[in-house]
């Protein structure tokens, strides 16, 4: 027992079992997904309205209204976001506001997302009367995804060397020229990253829209930003909990559709960050 | 009028820096402008440890104890489940996983980070509820159990990553220093790394359960909702968040149940605040 050789062995075992113990039903449920729900995807359950309550036909209509939700959180978004790392990496001093700033991201990216569907229900759809629409929808995803933003575009300014700056500022540009010209072209693989992977979190998230957008069934396309939509994360609570009988493969379809989404943009995100790290001059 | 136009983007760089302050008040305004109005009707004493919620009946019983206790118990498995398993797997990807192996894993990780909460419920409900059921012969598998097992897969991508940060910038020379000293890999790990890296570790678990307590949809879907103090992990329960995307879409506006729902809403809010203010300030002690 005392034999540290062997209590090393039997450590390192039990270390490499849990990592098992995450890794094999992560495997399981993405393989289990694909099997049973790739016989449902054809042309027309990609292209069809939902038929006889959302039993068979197509999820058209939820595909549609999750991207117009995911650009109108990525419209709002992606501004503020970039200044807002702007000013974290290039502006502020280390002082009590800078300190507080930090703080408040960390907190918004924290807040659980069902509560992020109470504010929106608050403010967007009752106080400022957006009712249910895609616009309130898309304001309340735009805030809950503004700290992955944030967070990756300053790491992404940040990482830009200090020497580029001052070469740029004794060539006589001034501060907002050495950014725009010189900081942010350098930064943009990494906001990339950064949008993206805020895209993949607002597409896949459920709680912020059960009150300020989601349709439980709605047959056409929405017409304005002021218009109620479906949407795939939504459909899926639905016809797995609220509607009764339905046909297993169109669960399951509706399932590998939104994991396909979500997990190509979280794809491309890594691509990007991959390539840019290898191509890094400095 | 270069000038110009620099001071007028340069000030809204700093509105935009502003915002993120700017939008925790707005939330925590927003909830406590609608959530407070339910203290007209109930005391805030009888509002969270009131031990039933019948928020319908009439008159209305508006006692959130059963939805803490289901929020407590659910944590708590996710928590015994996802916290000795994600620092083990943490440990294995920063000390012993040869470098390929080690980039596969962190991708795998960072996959289950990515998979919506809904398809995690999903898959909960059509593969591990049915086997929790015929496992403990119950007669519904929508229990306290499920709902932990499922989360814990939701908190160990934030566990393993945040700690797997923490033993990774525990400096080289330790585990040199151990190494010169005649330890194995494993007493450097144990005797050395992991207390070096502690706080990041506390923090690492800290914010794993943060997310715990505020996921919503997977919850609400395998754990059964029957907002009934549970008496053990094999019975239905409901959580906080649950009840706020279960009851909120019947909810009138402006109605006693509404602001309740607010209410709630306000307690996940402080709970949420707290937890990260605190794992904050461990992740910085590590930095200093």
């Amino acid at each position: 027992m005392r034999n540290p050789q062997r209590s090393q062995k039997i450590a390192f075992f039990f270390l490499f079992l849990a990592t098992l113990l995450i890794v094999i039903p992560v495997g399981l449920i993405v393989v289990i997904i694909i099997q049973k729900g790739l016989p449902a995807i054809n042309w027309q359950f990609l292209s069809d309205i939902p038929r006889q309550g959302m039993r068979t036909g197509g999820i058209f209509p939820a595909i549609i209204g999750t991207l117009y939700l995911v650009m109108g959180a990525i419209i709002f978004a992606l501004p503020i976001g970039l200044l807002a790392a702007i000013y974290l990496s290039e502006y502020a001093k280390d002082n009590i506001i800078n300190r507080i700033i930090r703080l408040a991201i960390v907190n918004l990216s924290g807040v659980p997302s069902v509560v992020y569907g109470l504010f929106g229900l608050a403010l967007f759809v009752v106080f400022l009367k957006f009712g249910a629409s895609i616009l309130s929808g898309s304001l309340t995803l735009g805030i809950m995804i503004l700290p992955i933003i944030i967070t990756t575009s300053r790491e992404a300014l940040e990482s830009v060397p200090q020497s580029f700056r001052e070469v740029s500022l004794s060539l006589g540009a001034s501060k907002w020229q050495t950014i725009r010209h010189i900081v942010l072209p350098n930064a943009i693989p990494g906001v990339l990253t950064g949008t993206i992977l805020g895209l993949g979190r607002a597409a896949g998230e459920t709680a912020p829209i059960l009150f300020t957008v989601a349709a439980f069934y709605l047959p056409q396309l929405p017409k304005s930003i002021f218009d109620q939509a479906m949407a795939l994360p939504y459909h899926l609570y639905v016809i797995s909990t609220q509607v009764p009988n339905v046909d297993e493969k169109v669960r399951y379809g509706t399932a590998l559709v939104l994991l396909s989404l979500v997990l190509f943009m979280n794809l491309v995100a890594i691509i990007i960050r991959y390539n840019f790290r290898k191509k890094k001059k400095w | 009028m270069r000038k110009l136009k620099e001071f007028f983007i340069e000030k809204l760089i700093l509105i935009c820096g502003l915002a993120s302050i700017f939008f925790v008040v707005l939330i925590f305004l927003f909830l406590t402008k609608e959530g407070l109005s339910v203290f007209k009707s109930v005391t805030p004493g009888n509002f969270l440890f009131g031990k039933s919620w019948y928020p319908i009946s009439e008159p209305a019983h508006l006692g959130i104890l059963p939805l803490i206790f289901g929020s407590l118990l659910v944590t708590l498995g996710a928590a015994i489940i996802s916290i000795p398993i994600g620092v083990a797997c943490a440990v294995y990807i920063a000390e012993i996983a040869p470098l390929k192996i080690k980039e596969i894993l962190k991708a795998g990780i960072e996959l289950l980070a990515a998979i919506p909460s809904v398809v995690l419920g999903f898959i909960g409900m059509v593969t591990l509820v049915p086997w929790v059921k015929s496992t403990f012969h119950l007669p519904t598998g929508l229990t306290a159990l499920s709902g932990s097992i499922i989360l814990a897969f939701m908190a160990m991508p934030t566990i393993v990553s945040i700690a797997e940060d923490a033993l990774y910038s525990v400096p080289k020379s330790y585990k040199e220093g151990a190494f010169a000293l005649g330890a194995t890999h494993w007493q450097t790990i144990y005797r050395v790394l992991l207390p070096a890296a502690s706080s990041g570790i506390v923090a690492a678990v800290m914010l794993g359960i943060g997310r715990v307590i505020g996921e919503t949809m997977a919850v609400m879907m395998i754990t059964g909702n029957a907002a009934v103090i549970p008496q053990s992990i094999l019975v239905p329960v409901r959580t906080l968040t649950a009840t706020i995307a279960a009851e909120m879409g019947e909810a009138v506006v402006g109605s006693e149940h509404y602001f309740a729902l607010f209410a709630i809403g306000i307690v996940l809010f402080i709970m949420s605040f707290i937890i990260n203010v605190t794992a904050d300030l461990f992740l910085h002690k590590r930095n200093r």
